[in-house]
């Protein structure tokens, strides 16, 4: 009569304080109270993880130390080192970084525009529907949209040219840093807005006048109060904004071809035709993206339990 | 205070601009296609294109699949880490947040190598095999939204208190997921389905590495070589983003308001 008797323990409390989590020491008791129904509920889940998202990830971190007959070898990583592949991870770092850097700045000073800039209530539930909307429109069809904005018979282009008499394409090609960075921005700003505007509403209201009744002007305020408490959300979205940048590729791809030669397009090339001529390099190119990713969310993760201090 | 409302004003409607100009520049370029005047040719060419129809059934087929396998792997995990095992949440919440650290090129190159011809499991070596890892993949780039959506849905009953009554009327496991849990949270399984899609449905990295003809590759195809079809492509592919974002929202407002409190 196991259900019955479960029925009894777990009655015993609410769930998230149930019996099995509050025995201390030993985390792996609940082994001992394991049904056959727990594990049909929970191994599909843990052996697809394990099958396609564990281990193809953790083959390439092996592949990345094998030479072509499987051994042990740190030739791979110390060819990251050649000036294509050095080139190609400092373009896209510096795309990462500023898509990442003016995508949080501009995102935070729209969310408080429309957050605490006393717009009307139907601009704020406006934009926060489209940042849900736009931070999911990137891959190919942002690409074709920024080609008809800004590419060389792009409506802006040419408005420039016609009312202004001034050729855009001499000082801004679309197909470069500058030109990817700005592309990016279209999902890179959304994001932030969606992931910013819960903090900024935690920032309470009290807090402001408990401060003003203090004395405190308003940019007292802001620096030694709201600030700080948005401090590591921001450095967090910050370095999550990187991380989204530096894994995106389709809109770069269908943008500027290969003519950008950012770590994932390289990548995409040495997956397709082995333009590298060293499979194991190719393992080790995906294990430098692996590394700068991770860190970058682990940072994310890190300061986003931190923030979340204040902001209940 | 005044002038602080002023900024406000600007800063929004550059923001617009800056948001809102593609999007009728797309549009604009897409009606552009003959010479004297406008025209929804480009439309007409993509849509009677059965390359565009073979692709986006396609991809529909094979973003139904990844919601369905999603659902059978989410929701019995999720529902048995809430109500048995809460110290598991940690890991399970780390697993389904793997997708978002590693990008999707590493997952492709990751099982090119893992399931290639002359592997243990030769997924990549026939054609249904492909599709199979293809829907697998995209179930892995859907995981964090599909768990997010499912657990946010599993928060807002009771459970605890639905679970002990279907085991005293005798119901077991797998009956009490199937009819009492997933018709409770069916609008929060729903929004993980329409997030799903809108992932989905222009994925190109994976699909194109993988050999597969999806409606992604097929846009990045017509791009290099058309002019105005991928600007009719960009916005029917925006509508589409915009028709599973607007569904999530109107779906928000179906979700039970009767939400447990703790």
């Amino acid at each position: 009569m196991n259900s019955v008797s479960s029925v009894a323990d777990t009655a015993a409390g609410p769930v998230s304080t149930g019996p099995v989590a509050r025995v201390g020491g030993n985390p792996f008791r609940f082994l001992t109270t394991l049904r056959p129904g727990d594990i049909l509920a929970i191994a599909p889940f843990i052996l697809f993880a394990l099958l396609f998202l564990v281990m193809p990830t953790l083959g390439l971190v092996v592949g990345a130390f094998q030479d072509a007959n499987g051994n042990f070898t740190f030739d791979n990583i110390l060819q990251l080192g050649g000036p294509q592949i050095v080139a190609s991870f400092w373009i896209s770092i510096r795309v990462s970084a500023a898509s990442a850097v003016l995508g949080a700045l501009i995102g935070l000073a729209i969310a408080m525009a429309i957050i605490r800039g006393r717009l009307p209530e139907f601009i704020r539930s406006s934009v926060m529907t489209f940042s849900g909307v736009a931070s999911n429109f990137a891959g190919i069809p942002l690409a074709f949209a920024f080609l008809a904005t800004l590419g060389r018979l792009g409506l802006v282009t040419v408005l420039f040219k016609t009312l202004f008499g001034f050729d855009l394409t001499r000082s801004f090609n679309i197909l470069s840093f500058w030109g990817l960075t700005v592309t990016y921005l279209y999902f890179q700003i959304p994001l932030m807005i969606l992931i910013i505007a819960p903090a900024i509403d935690g920032l309470k209201k009290e807090w402001s006048e408990a401060a003003a009744t203090l004395g405190a002007t308003r940019f007292q305020f802001w620096r030694h109060v709201g600030f700080p408490v948005l401090w590591p959300n921001l450095l967090g979205t910050l370095s999550l904004l990187f991380a989204n940048a530096f894994g995106a590729i389709a809109t770069a791809y269908a943008l500027t071809g290969s003519s950008l030669n950012i770590v994932p397009i390289l990548l995409y090339a040495q997956i397709r035709g082995d333009v590298l001529h060293n499979p194991g390099l190719g393992a080790a190119l995906a294990l430098g993206m692996i590394v700068i990713t991770a860190l970058a969310n682990v940072i994310y993760l890190v300061v986003r339990t931190r923030a979340e201090r204040w902001l209940k | 205070m005044k002038q602080g409302k002023l900024w406000s004003w600007v800063i929004f409607i550059l923001g617009a601009l800056y948001f809102l100009v593609p999007l009728y520049a797309t549009f604009d370029f897409s009606l552009h296609i003959r010479r004297d005047h406008l025209s929804f040719d480009a439309y007409a060419n993509v849509l009677n294109d059965p390359r565009f129809q073979a692709a986006f059934s396609y991809s529909l087929i094979i973003g139904a699949a990844a919601i369905v396998v999603g659902l059978l792997l989410v929701v019995p995990a999720a529902y048995y880490v809430r109500l048995r095992a809460p110290h598991l949440r940690p890991i399970i919440e780390f697993i389904t947040l793997l997708p978002l650290i590693i990008p999707a090129i590493i997952l492709v190159f990751g099982y090119i190598r893992m399931y290639n011809t002359s592997s243990l499991i030769p997924l990549l070596g026939t054609n249904f095999g492909s599709d199979v890892l293809l829907t697998l993949a995209y179930v892995a780039l859907a995981l964090p939204y599909m768990y997010r959506a499912v657990d946010t849905g599993l928060r807002t009953i009771d459970v605890q208190t639905l679970t002990e009554a279907a085991n005293i009327l005798g119901a077991n496991q797998a009956t009490i997921i199937a009819r009492v849990i997933f018709p409770n949270i069916i609008v929060a399984v729903l929004s993980g389905a329409f997030l799903t899609l809108a992932i989905v449905i222009g994925e190109f990295t994976i699909a194109s590495l993988l050999n597969r003809q999806v409606f992604g590759v097929y846009m990045q195809n017509v791009g290099a070589n058309r002019a105005y079809e991928p600007s009719a492509l960009a916005v029917i592919s925006f509508v589409i983003t915009w028709g599973a974002m607007g569904m999530i929202q109107l779906l928000a407002r179906f979700a039970p308001k009767t939400a447990r409190l703790d």
